[in-house]
């Protein structure tokens, strides 16, 4: 009689069992559906913004009083031709070394609006923007830049980022990286007291 | 005679010594309570946060300033990477001293987490030939290319092998430490460190008040004491706090990279998938999560 009992609610139990199991396996695996599909969201909006500001960059380092362009320039006839400049803007002739052979001013700046930068299309481009000129030759860089790989990224390693510009390291007319005074080296061993 | 100098006399005599000892040293619950302080690691919550007040408030007296020392556990589902490109460094030693001011280091006697080698181009990396007291005009001198060296905080870390004590360890986020509390200082982790990555306080350490930073971390850069080791800890007050570590930062020539290890966006994979990566001394297999790399 005692087997018997026991016989009988096996089965019921077992069953139970399974179906408790079943449910709440399925009731997990809902759920986690459900954060898998929050994050995507999530992520996805924060691509949106992040297109909609695209890079957050340091304001561009003009020289004191040169910007806007405009306030010398609307005086001046714009002249297209090719010159070396020597009244105005010497300090730059003097040190520009940036493909000089088979490049001037106007291939960057723009002839009518000198408070824009002007890319090889023809369209205009703000300061702000400039690492697209740049990156019309030196893509790979502008490539790795757009990762943070290339260049120097303040911020969040795992949230917001400042970028800089190209032109904050590398002077546009002159750009091979300056070197720098090292500080002190360490104290060696034998002199440590 | 031979009845005063019975082991039952001998036992009474200690404990009244050690007790009157105890006494004499003056009731100082802070010393007592340090002395019988536990691993870092077996401490509960509230523990803890008793010892960091604690040190608070001892750093406030020390140097007069208000201290924020934090316990902060590895933020879940990250393995911190370091890349460094090896095409970009100038070896200005910036990032030296960067960390030396965020990490408290010894001024005097110094310590610095990081050391940066000068090496000959023709000869490549290599370790023999190189110098960490370049001293010129300017940087980079012509042939010569530049090798930071600190904490490869590897997966395998033998440092913490062989640590008698269980007083170094490596975090769920992949950061090795030292429990500066913990640490009796027998310097085997430093022999066991094939890149020289840690530094013993062979003197009481000092950091002039006005140059202290009052924000750490106590596996980080809380004021280590005479006698212990210390290492690179890639910055854990800051990173911890989503921050970049200071020689990230500070560096020039952007040269220093830092991600999460299991975020396939992030800039340190990127680099692992897209550029020519190295570590030093691979045939060891410590297996670094700091990786060197060509950027050009």
């Amino acid at each position: 009689m005692k087997d018997n009992f026991y016989e009988n609610i096996k089965m019921p139990v077992i069953l139970m069992a399974l179906y408790i199991v079943l449910t709440s396996g399925c009731k997990n695996k809902e759920s986690g559906n459900n954060e898998i599909d929050k994050v995507l969201n999530e992520k996805e909006e924060n691509k949106k913004t992040e297109i909609a500001v695209e890079y957050a960059v340091e304001a561009p380092p003009f020289s004191d009083g040169t910007y806007p362009c405009t306030d010398c320039h609307a005086n001046f006839a714009p002249n297209p031709v090719r010159r070396k400049l020597v009244d105005w803007h010497d300090d730059i002739s003097a040190i520009f070394n940036h493909d000089s052979e088979n490049r001037w001013c106007l291939d960057c700046h723009d002839l009518n609006n000198r408070d824009y930068l002007k890319l090889a299309s023809g369209k205009l481009l703000d300061f702000k923007e400039s690492y697209k000129l740049c990156g019309q030759c030196h893509g790979e860089k502008l490539r790795d830049w757009k990762v943070g790989v290339h260049g120097k990224r303040t911020g969040e390693w795992n949230g917001e980022k400042e970028y800089l510009l190209c032109v904050h390291c590398h002077n546009p007319h002159s750009p091979k990286f300056k070197e720098l005074t090292p500080e002190p080296p360490p104290i060696r061993q034998e002199d440590i007291k | 005679m031979k009845n005063k100098n019975s082991r039952r006399s001998f036992l009474k005599n200690i404990s009244l010594a050690t007790f009157s000892a105890l006494a004499l040293s003056g009731c100082d619950m802070e010393a007592f309570d340090q002395f019988f302080q536990q691993n870092f690691k077996t401490l509960s919550k509230k523990e803890k946060d008793r010892i960091i007040k604690n040190l608070e408030i001892k750093y406030k007296e020390k140097y007069g300033k208000e201290f924020h020392v934090s316990d902060k556990p590895p933020i879940e589902g990250t393995l911190f990477g370091y890349a460094l490109d090896l095409s970009r460094c100038i070896g200005c030693r910036r990032c030296v001293y960067a960390c030396v001011k965020e990490n408290n280091q010894s001024r005097e006697p110094q310590i610095h987490w990081i050391e940066v080698l000068q090496m000959e181009k023709e000869k490549g990396i290599d370790f023999a030939h190189s110098t960490a007291q370049y001293n010129p005009e300017k940087v980079p001198e012509k042939g010569h290319f530049y090798l930071p060296v600190q904490c490869q905080q590897c997966r395998n870390p033998q440092c913490v092998t062989v640590c008698p004590v269980k007083a170094t360890w490596q975090e769920p986020d992949g950061i090795v430490v030292v429990d500066y509390n913990w640490c009796i200082g027998c310097r085997y982790c430093m022999a066991a460190c094939p890149y020289g990555a840690r530094h013993f306080n062979w003197g009481e350490p000092n950091v002039p008040a006005e140059e202290i930073n009052t924000e750490m971390h106590y596996l980080g850069n809380r004021p280590r004491k005479k006698g212990v080791v210390e290492k690179c800890t890639f910055c854990i007050q800051r990173t911890r706090e989503g921050k970049y570590p200071s020689c990230v930062e500070i560096c020039p020539v952007g040269a220093r990279k830092f991600g999460n290890l299991l975020d396939p966006d992030s800039e340190i994979r990127y680099i692992l998938e897209n550029k020519r990566v190295l570590v030093l001394k691979q045939e060891l297999n410590f297996q670094p999560k700091f990786y060197y790399f060509f950027g050009i």
